[in-house]
């Protein structure tokens, strides 16, 4: 008898599939929720090449965010770098004490509408609790370790990859992890400058004061945010397995 | 004979020098437009402005940029990177003045990229040079007070009149104080509901953990909700609820506006609030409370004399995030009619006006930094008590 | 043939080891006994450059150990700590098998050595190797902490408190499997504690350390008859040290000719343990057998007494 989360799982993954691969089925449960015989099914562009967009565009930010945080948390962990650690921690912190979309409508005139601005919006907001949570991983190693891997003759870098990201991966996948969640979200928001993605369903919504489309839009959002989220606590409890908490 | 050595040079400050001279020769340092809606044209500082207060300029960046590869001292360094950014103030207020003819309120002098380039390499000095200082909690809300003082000064004087975005805000100055207000009311006022209900909800989570998972799993639910889905989505509610109650409508509960925005921002106060009162109230030594107990005091009297205040820094950083995060989501609210800052954003990016756009962003930047910077340092001060 | 030349180490105005000498001979065990602070594991972790020296060099048969890049050398050289500090994210056949494989094993050769080494240290079992560290008791980790440090068969193994993290009952255990496996391997040990005992019960060499400073190097019996300094008389401890000298030798070395005795002994036990039986069982005189049954001699009370009273 299978758990009530793997039931939900996949539960989770059979809507979302059927939803994107045949939207108008679904039109029927919509339709009471606009007025005036307005389509309940978003019709102004393909659902299914809307949510391959936004998740595109969230997973490229978040590839983005994760060479560059875990690069600096390497870098600013080592003794040569320890004295840009509260630096890049300050920095970190002030990307994202500014509203994502601040950032967005400052970038717009300097790299124009479309994906880019939300990229960089989207990048910008998600080093923080990469960053974080690797330099907390690097230091969380045990002394007794790093000595006993300096001791036998392991050089620096061997160290590194051998032993300090492998024992440091479980929290910095849970920094990606909040990083990918959040950004889901926010790339919705990216729609207000003519990025490709479910925003665009929701704004729709909005203009038309079509509820359905909002609420296409917001739950679709929400169940991809859902289920990445749910698809890195797996990963990171199989690599917890390995490592003591 | 001894043999005098280079002094070492400061990685940072070099990045920064070597940024900071690329900014001055190949960007631009002020845009003329002669009217706002005629594309800018960039004019060196040289050629409107005598020779002399120029080059007293660049003496000022090149002192600073100075400073910053070869000066180790973090005061030195802070005091150069601070004359540095006066000096950038005035010459960009001097750019303003100059290139306006008097009495002339159709052009628009903008600060270029090479000012906003020099501007951001200087505030990296500046937070750099801060941050080796490590300032206590105290100090760093004192900073933060002399800054905005200054800040406050140099516009109400004003120096930077002249600038397109201080004609922008002339142009909107009243819209400008009601969306001012109308911003915090909505931050602000979202934030106090929601730590009226999570802190309750938090403390009941502790005490019953069987409750934990389902009320923070429903929370992290909503969390995933897009900010402007959310919006929408309370929109038909509360436009149905005005629509049947008209005292409601009366008192400005409609389907779009204030109402719907407070709403959603209330339901994403809860998750931090929450978490945080349960990890924090988890912190709390059990030995202390047994101790307690043992020495005659009720729940109530332990919950309010020693719980609380051991886990309010926890609490209290749970707030701090909430803040930061709401003073950034009001700005989408602007999109259903909530006001705020956000309206001068979406405004400026449908028209294409980066002076509006930034009308909006740099206040609600300023509100978000200030906001995280005094929370920060009354949850260092409570840690400090705390030892 | 380790040669330790002139070896200092300081700190900005601190000295933390001064002007140390010694040689250490090939195939013996050396204890380096001190109080905290005193050195000890600083003069330690200059023999594998963990601490680079300020002063002085370590010649490990005849070859300057700075000429070697550091990580290379250490390759070389076992390294056991108190924490023993086995990697949590890798089995146990990983851990054995990291320096092996730093040093380009075939797979092969690897397998069988992580096989023998496992046996050896009595972690048998076919599954033992699949675990994980935190699955293992705090003798089993450390055991693996040792078997870990002799994988790529070092002739020379440098242990800094290896028993000190065990409870008492198998800290004996362990000391004597160490002793084992000496004698099974011929490696050169050097090793440090904070325990007298510890260093009496293991070491062929003792080296007492005060400050930096190496006040006396010799046997433990010469430790015991001739301190050179109040501080080493303070350290082995006045109140048993004739207990102790007699603890370090065993019956088969003092016995002597004699008529057979009704109460016996195992050549292999210490003189204290000899003393202690005579006396429980009020007996004069005790026969010593060898391993195998036959006589090797006996043991009066007035010779162990005599003994013990060299001092």
């Amino acid at each position: 008898m299978p758990r009530a989360s793997t039931i939900l799982r996949v539960a989770a993954i059979v809507l979302l599939v059927a939803f994107l691969g045949a939207p108008q089925r679904f039109a029927p449960l919509f339709a009471p929720l606009t007025e005036y015989g307005a389509p309940p099914i978003y019709d102004q562009g393909d659902l299914l090449s809307l949510a391959l967009a936004h998740l595109g565009t969230v997973f490229v930010a978040a590839a983005a965010s994760t060479l560059v945080a875990v690069g600096l948390g390497i870098l600013v962990t080592r003794s040569r770098g320890a004295q840009f650690l509260s630096l890049s921690r300050t920095l970190a912190n002030i990307g994202q004490t500014f509203p994502p979309v601040a950032v967005l409508a400052v970038a717009v005139p300097l790299v124009g509408f479309g994906q880019t601005p939300t990229l960089i919006a989207l990048f910008a907001y998600g080093l923080l609790p990469i960053l974080e949570n690797t330099i907390a991983g690097l230091q969380g190693c045990p002394p007794a370790v790093i000595e006993a891997a300096n001791g036998m003759g392991m050089s620096a870098r061997q160290r590194l990859l051998a032993v300090e990201l492998p024992l440091a991966m479980p929290l910095i996948l849970e920094g990606v992890r909040l990083s990918l969640v959040i950004n889901v979200g926010t790339a919705t928001i990216g729609s207000t400058v003519a990025a490709k993605g479910l925003g665009e369903v929701i704004i729709a919504g909005l203009l038309s004061n079509n509820t359905a489309f909002v609420l296409q839009g917001g739950l679709l959002t929400g169940l991809m945010a859902i289920l990445i989220y749910d698809a890195m606590v797996t990963l990171e409890r199989r690599l917890l397995r390995t490592v003591p908490a | 004979m001894t043999v005098r050595r280079l002094p070492a040079l400061d990685p940072l400050g070099a990045l920064l020098g070597a940024v900071g001279v690329a900014a001055l020769a190949f960007l631009p340092f002020v845009v003329f437009k002669s009217n706002r809606i005629v594309p800018g044209e960039a004019r060196a500082l040289l050629d409107f402005l005598p020779a002399g207060p120029v080059f007293g300029f660049y003496l000022m960046l090149a002192l600073a940029a100075g400073a910053a590869l070869f000066v180790a001292n973090a005061r030195l360094r802070l005091a150069c990177a601070l004359l540095g950014v006066i000096a950038l103030a005035i010459a960009v207020a001097a750019a303003g003045n100059a290139l306006t003819p008097p009495g002339n309120k159709v052009v628009r002098v903008a600060p270029g990229a090479g000012f906003w380039v020099l501007l951001i390499a200087l505030g990296l000095m500046t937070t750099d040079a801060i941050t080796r200082l490590r300032p206590g909690p105290a100090l760093r809300v004192l900073l933060l007070l002399i800054f905005a003082v200054a800040a406050g000064l140099a516009f109400a004087s004003g120096a930077f009149d002249h600038l397109s975005i201080m004609r922008e805000y002339a142009v909107n100055s009243d819209r400008f104080a009601r969306e001012a207000r109308q911003h915090m009311l909505l931050a602000f006022g979202s934030l106090g509901a929601a730590v009226v209900v999570a802190l309750p909800v938090g403390i009941l989570c502790h005490r019953v953990p069987r409750l934990r998972a389902g009320v923070i799993g429903t929370l992290n639910l909503i969390q995933t909700i897009p900010s402007i889905a959310l919006f929408g989505i309370l929109m038909a509610p509360l436009g149905a609820l005005a629509a049947a109650f008209p005292w409601a409508a009366e008192h400005g509960i409609r389907g779009i506006g204030t109402a719907p925005a407070v709403v959603a921002l209330f339901l994403y106060s809860l998750l931090p609030v929450v978490a945080n009162t349960v990890v924090g109230l988890g912190r709390v030594s059990p030995a202390a409370v047994d101790a307690a107990r043992g020495m005659g005091l009720t729940t109530w009297q332990i919950l309010a004399h020693i719980e609380f205040p051991l886990a309010l820094p926890v609490i209290l950083t749970g707030i701090r995030i909430v803040l930061v995060q709401n003073i950034g989501l009001v700005t989408v609210a602007a999109l259903i009619g909530g006001g705020g800052f956000g309206a001068f954003v979406f405004q400026g990016i449908g028209q294409t006006a980066m002076d509006l756009v930034l009308l909006g962003a740099i206040p609600i930047v300023m509100l978000a930094f200030s906001s995280a910077v005094l929370l920060d340092a009354l949850v260092d001060l409570m840690n400090r008590a705390a030892q | 043939m380790i040669n330790i030349e002139g070896l200092s180490k300081r700190y900005g105005s601190t000295t933390v080891v001064d002007a140390v000498s010694m040689s250490i001979a090939s195939g013996s065990i050396t204890v380096i006994v001190g109080t905290s602070g005193s050195g000890k594991s600083t003069l330690l972790r200059m023999i594998n450059r963990l601490v680079e020296p300020t002063t002085g060099r370590v010649l490990i048969d005849g070859a300057d150990t700075s000429l070697t890049p550091a990580h290379l050398l250490r390759r070389r050289i076992g390294y056991v700590i108190q924490g023993h500090g086995l990697f949590p994210h890798r089995t146990v056949a990983e851990n054995i098998a990291t320096v092996p494989r730093l040093l380009g094993w075939e797979r092969s050769r690897v397998a069988a050595r992580v096989e023998e080494l496992l046996r050896v240290f009595q972690l048998e079992s076919a599954s033992f190797g699949r675990k994980f560290p935190h699955q293992l008791s705090g003798g089993e980790q450390q055991r693996v902490g040792v078997a870990r440090a002799l994988a790529a068969e070092p002739a020379l193994l440098l242990m800094d408190e290896p028993f000190g993290a065990l409870d008492p009952v198998i800290r004996g255990k362990a000391q004597d499997d160490l002793l084992d496996i000496q004698r099974r391997f011929g490696t050169t040990i050097v090793l440090v504690t904070h325990d007298m005992d510890e260093a009496f019960r293991l070491g062929d060499c003792v080296a007492v350390m005060k400050q930096g400073r190496v006040l006396q190097h010799d046997r433990p019996g010469v430790l015991l008859t001739r301190p050179a300094d109040p501080f080493v008389t303070r350290l082995s401890g006045t109140a048993d040290r004739a207990l102790k000298l007699l603890s370090l030798t065993t019956a088969g070395e003092l016995a002597e000719p004699g008529p057979t005795e009704k109460r016996t002994v195992a050549a292999a036990a210490s003189l204290r343990e000899v003393l202690s039986d005579l006396i429980w069982s009020g007996a004069d005189a005790a026969t010593v057998l060898n391993p195998d049954g036959s006589s090797a001699g006996r043991l009066t009370v007035a010779r162990l007494l005599a003994h013990g009273r060299q001092g």
